[in-house]
């Protein structure tokens, strides 16, 4: 087996093999830019502008064929890692090649559309790598070794110590418990999972509750009051830790459904920039 | 009342029922009796759905009722229609109390007074014996029953099960699912069940609904309740069931009252028996297992076979034209008998079998006769066959884990393959006969068998592996003579996980380990903690330090998962270097290698508690594990998905599950262990180890459960096919179908064909993309390089900042 026997991240996917070309591909645009003066100044109708155009359209359709290749998963010396870190390096070296294949012309056009889609697709792209880079190592240290499923039985567990120890204090406390119980929620609405907060939960609620209620009670009363608010603090944590999770795993996903609805945009649109170009040709 | 007739057949098994039927065909009067009310009791009483196997596969079947591999019911079904069709005497419920007579008049005294007459007996009534009872007052109450057909017809009961052994536990853990259970046994610890069931009842008692009793025993029963006798004092338990695991009184005593003699040894099973099953007693035979029958099989045609004999026909045995075969490499084509007293003769490996037992064996293997210079080459395709060497010498290259090679030799009485029987590591390659050779390619199966059956098989063939273990680990050169004397004085050690078999400090310990199974850590104490150095797996040697440089240990040696190690002595080993200056040199070497390793460990102190933690999730025994780093995992599943795309529509591996230890996260997933618990116990032997290492189920496993059971690490699911999908284009714009990746809801529903008959489940673990081209589709791929497969070996030692 080649495989190597330590971890190598896809940005660093054979020695930066990538990045390095993609930086290659930058250079090689660059230079026959600022080499050249073109009569009637840079823009997409140049012979370079043309090269540059193929080339930024090719590398387009390419980019998109990751869509396809990471679902293929026939045998073959393939690895999605290595397609992956092209993606992300000739995906930012399209940055250069199409702004120089541009020539500087801006309009509102729909030559002009194109080229702002695909920067919005690469920006869209350059947060899902922050993401990606950044998100893993948070959601490993948020979950402590333990899944969300374990997550969900401990919290049940704690349920039930509560109301135990509610048990020795008065019915309002044995409500606040079941306030806890019932009107707690992980996940939810679109804004619960991405902000991984519940302005409405019900722990939260019942702990403040809980010590509003727990003033001037008698020596035995008060301690078990501060236990059952220790109980519900640790269910707290648990129900922020189970929040967190969940919001890191949609912000890992989030920015797919921005970068490639509008990688589709971006399609439509190259190709009605090239139908158009090639209608008024000449 | 009394009854005469030409034979009469005791018991009603697949050695009774066969006989009747032959005896049958043949117009003799004949009569089967049978003690309990229902024929084959043995099978009966086997679980419900439980899939008999009809191995060996090509012994020739040899009687007037059929039989192939299926369900107890089909099987019982189809001997019951048969038997009675073919027209045997069966009378239930004869309890036989005594036998009297000799040939041509024998007497059998039934319980109520009846006495049958046959000039000829036939005792076919198996090795189950009588079932044990409990022996306490109450134990024939309605409540108390001896066997468990169905597990799942009972819900909701307090259930008492009492027994230890592998039923016992078995049924316990079956009957848990939805009855308060308890368990009791009167040793304090299990002595006696196999490794996967203890794990399966340990599992069970951390649950709610199952309770491990342990020294306790009944003293009574009553209606509604057992009074049992627990190192606590009594303990009365309520409860609707009591179960009774006991297991069976070997027939031996009810075959020596009838006047048959047993060989010397006071363990013998099997009496003294001529070719033809006639016992020392002319006119009563034996047949069956009480006779070495292994299998139905071979129960069945020894039914058909002595009543042949008895009708003065005598037949040689059914197996005997393909032993023929088998033996036909055999210089010189000895007949069959012959031949096997040769191979007897040549190879101590076989000493204690019958011949029946030897039989068994060689229908399973192969002989080759090979002429000096050729190369071995094994017929039965599957990598998992040891090769025996009946006569000749046999050369072969060795490729250690370094990729060294190094030619050695082999003779009489040598095995070729018996490290890879237990162990990936090692590579063998170009075997060729340096001699002219005969060769003897057995089953991995069989030879399981066989040390099962004879001790003095299990110490040859151990004996053989720790020399090969010892010459891989320090050098081919050392041959059995030189190893003789380390041998001779070592003791085989078992340490549990945690338990130390090196002590830091200790002056007065100077022997040295090797590492036969499991991994141990390498740790020293400094500031007030201890701080891990050092991961040795299997075949490594620990302890020289002390004794090459003479000085008090200087680090602890813990066992990381249960491990076996052989302790040699230092006064015995210390010569034994001293006279091998290249052999001390390397060991020098690799003392030095791994205080550079414990240098760079201890630079950073993470990685210790890193390797720490691998070698406490079982890594150290692997060969190959999945680890994923979680720094770059983006939980998008694709290992899942491409897993089951490879592989049937269903993944072998749970990302999301398993232990994390910092960013290190170890799924669910197969390690292809050192030595793989999952192919301890597989009746069809469908699983296989490759040379490269990778366990693998092929298509003939029956979906048993055993090796999932045994596997404690979870990678083996039991499960049904997953269901047809379209192209990936098809779903992508179209919508059709399941997507990639196992969809779970779909696997649930599918449990039934059009029938409406329930799907059988069949093992399925990784199998390492073995033969497809990019090697592991998981690692393949995983977008951002979180998720790799190597070998422990390798990763350790990258930890350790070497490459």
């Amino acid at each position: 087996m080649t495989a190597a026997a330590t971890h190598e991240s896809f940005l660093e996917y054979r020695r930066f093999r990538w990045l390095k070309l993609g930086i290659g591909l930058s250079i090689l645009s660059l230079l026959p830019f600022f080499v050249m003066a073109p009569p009637a100044g840079h823009n997409g109708g140049t012979w370079l502008g043309y090269t540059l155009g193929t080339i930024g359209a090719l590398l387009i359709l390419w980019l998109m064929w990751l869509g396809i290749r990471k679902r293929r998963y026939g045998p073959g010396n393939w690895s999605l890692k290595g397609w992956l870190s092209a993606h992300v390096y000739l995906g930012l070296a399209l940055i250069v090649v199409a702004t120089l294949h541009t020539g500087f012309e801006f309009g509102w056009n729909i030559h002009t559309l194109a080229y702002a889609l695909m920067i919005l697709v690469i920006l869209s792209g350059i947060a899902g790598l922050f993401v990606y880079v950044r998100v893993p190592t948070l959601m490993t240290g948020n979950r402590r070794s333990q899944s969300l499923d374990a997550m969900a039985e401990q919290i049940v567990e704690i349920d039930g110590e509560a109301a135990n120890v509610a048990l020795g204090l008065s019915d309002e406390f044995a409500d606040l418990v079941r306030m806890s119980q019932n009107e707690t929620r992980i996940g939810g609405s679109f804004r619960r999972i991405v902000t991984a907060r519940d302005p409405n939960c019900g722990t939260a609620r019942a702990i403040a509750r809980a010590r509003d209620l727990a003033r001037n009670l008698d020596p035995r009363t008060a301690q078990r009051a501060a236990e059952l608010v220790q109980t519900l603090g640790r269910k707290q944590e648990l129900v922020q830790r189970a929040r967190r999770d969940l919001r890191y795993k949609a912000l890992m996903d989030l920015w797919l459904y921005i970068h490639v609805p509008l990688s589709f945009a971006l399609l439509i649109t190259l190709t009605a920039h090239i139908i158009a170009v090639f209608f008024y040709w000449g | 009342m009394t009854e005469r007739y030409e034979v009469a057949i005791l018991g009603s098994g697949p050695a009774g029922l066969s006989a009747g039927a032959r005896a049958a065909q043949r117009g003799m009067k004949h009569i089967v009796l049978e003690r309990h009310d229902i024929y084959a009791q043995t099978i009966q009483r086997y679980q419900k759905g439980k899939y008999v196997m009809a191995t060996p596969d090509n012994l020739p079947l040899r009687s007037d009722i059929s039989f192939a591999a299926g369900s107890r019911e089909e099987i019982l079904g189809i001997w019951g229609e048969q038997a009675e069709a073919a027209g045997v005497n069966l009378r239930y419920g004869a309890n036989v109390q005594a036998i009297e007579g000799e040939k041509g008049n024998f007497r059998v005294t039934l319980q109520g007074g009846d006495v049958v007459e046959a000039a000829n007996l036939v005792l076919a009534i198996g090795d189950q014996g009588e079932l044990r009872k409990v022996g306490v007052p109450g134990d024939d109450l309605p409540h108390v029953q001896y066997q468990l057909d169905d597990p799942e017809a009972f819900e909701n009961e307090t259930i008492v099960v009492i027994g230890g052994g592998d039923s016992a536990i078995e049924n316990a853990v079956a009957l848990a699912r939805q009855n308060r259970v308890y368990i009791a046994y009167r040793r304090p610890e299990w002595a006696r069940a196999k490794a996967g069931n203890i794990t399966a009842v340990e599992k069970a008692n951390q649950g709610d609904n199952l309770d491990i009793l342990f020294s306790t025993s009944p003293e009574k029963i009553e209606t509604g309740k057992i009074v049992m006798r627990t190192p606590e004092g009594s303990r009365e338990i309520a409860c609707h069931r009591v179960i009774a695991r006991l297991g069976g009184i070997p027939p031996r005593g009810f075959l020596e009252r009838c006047g048959i003699r047993f060989p010397a040894d006071k363990n013998a099973r099997i009496p003294e028996l001529s070719l033809t099953y006639e016992t020392n007693v002319p006119g009563l035979y034996v047949i069956g297992a009480p006779a070495g029958a292994a299998v139905i099989k071979q129960c069945m045609n020894q039914g058909y076979e002595v009543i042949e004999t008895i009708s003065g026909n005598p037949v040689e045995p059914a197996d005997e034209p393909v032993l023929a075969e088998k033996l036909a490499g055999l210089p010189g084509r000895p007949p069959v008998s012959e031949a096997l007293e040769l191979i007897r003769q040549q190879l101590p490996l076989f000493d204690e079998l019958t011949t029946l037992q030897l039989r068994e064996f060689l229908l399973d293997s192969e002989a080759h006769l090979l002429f000096a210079g050729e190369p071995v080459a094994r017929t039965s395709g599957k990598a998992g066959t040891i090769l025996l060497i009946g006569d000749g010498v046999v050369q072969l290259d060795l490729t250690d884990k370094r990729g060294a090679t190094q030619t050695v030799t082999r003779t009489t009485g040598d095995f070729i393959g018996d490290v890879g029987f237990t162990s990936g590591q090692r590579r063998i390659s170009n075997v060729k006969a340096a001699t002219d050779c005969v060769l003897i390619e057995m089953a991995r199966r069989s030879v399981v068998k066989l040390l099962a059956s004879s001790p003095k098989a299990r110490d040859i063939f151990e004996r053989t592996v720790v020399i090969r273990q010892l010459q891989d680990s320090l050098s081919g050169e050392l041959t059995e003579q030189d190893l003789g004397p380390l041998l001779d004085t070592a003791e085989v050690k078992r340490f549990a996980v945690g338990d130390a078999l090196i002590k830091e400090g200790a002056t007065d310990d100077k022997s040295i380990y090797f590492i036969r199974s499991g991994s141990v850590t390498i740790s020293s104490h400094a500031d007030g903690k201890e701080t891990v150095f050092g991961v040795e797996p299997a075949g490594s040697l620990v302890g020289e330090m002390a004794l090459l440089y003479d000085r008090p240990r200087t680090a602890t040696v813990t066992a990381a998962i249960d491990t076996e190690a052989l302790k040699i002595d230092g006064s015995v080993f210390k010569p034994f270097l001293d006279a091998r200056p290249d052999l001390r040199t390397k060991i020098d070497q690799a003392v030095h290698d791994r205080v550079l390793r414990g240098v760079a460990y201890q630079q950073d102190p993470w990685r210790g508690a890193v390797a720490d933690f691998l070698v406490g999730e079982g890594i150290g025994e692997a060969t190959n594990a999945l680890l994923i780093d979680e720094a770059l995992c983006v939980r998008c599943d694709n290992c899942e998905k491409a897993c089951a795309e490879t592989h049937e529509g269903i993944a072998r591996l749970d990302r999301e599950a398993g232990p994390t230890f910092r960013n290190l996260h170890v799924p669910i997933s197969c390690r292809h262990c050192e030595n793989p618990h999952c192919m301890a116990d597989c009746p069809p032997n469908a699983l296989n180890r490759d040379e490269k290492g990778e366990v693998w189920i092929d298509n003939t496993c029956i979906g048993c459960g055993n090796c999932a059971a045994n596997c404690p690490y979870g990678v083996i699911r039991m499960a049904v096919p997953g269901p047809k999908k379209p192209g990936l284009l098809q779903w992508l714009l179209f919508g059709r179908g399941p997507g990639p990746g196992e969809d779970e809801a779909l696997l649930k529903m599918k449990k039934v064909d059009k029938d409406g008959k329930e799907l059988p489940k069949f093992a399925k673990k990784c199998d390492l993309c073995r033969g497809v081209k990019g090697g592991p589709a998981c690692v393949r791929a995983c977008p951002t390089g979180a998720a790799i497969r190597v070998n422990p070996a390798d990763y350790f030692q990258s930890m350790g900042g070497r490459s």
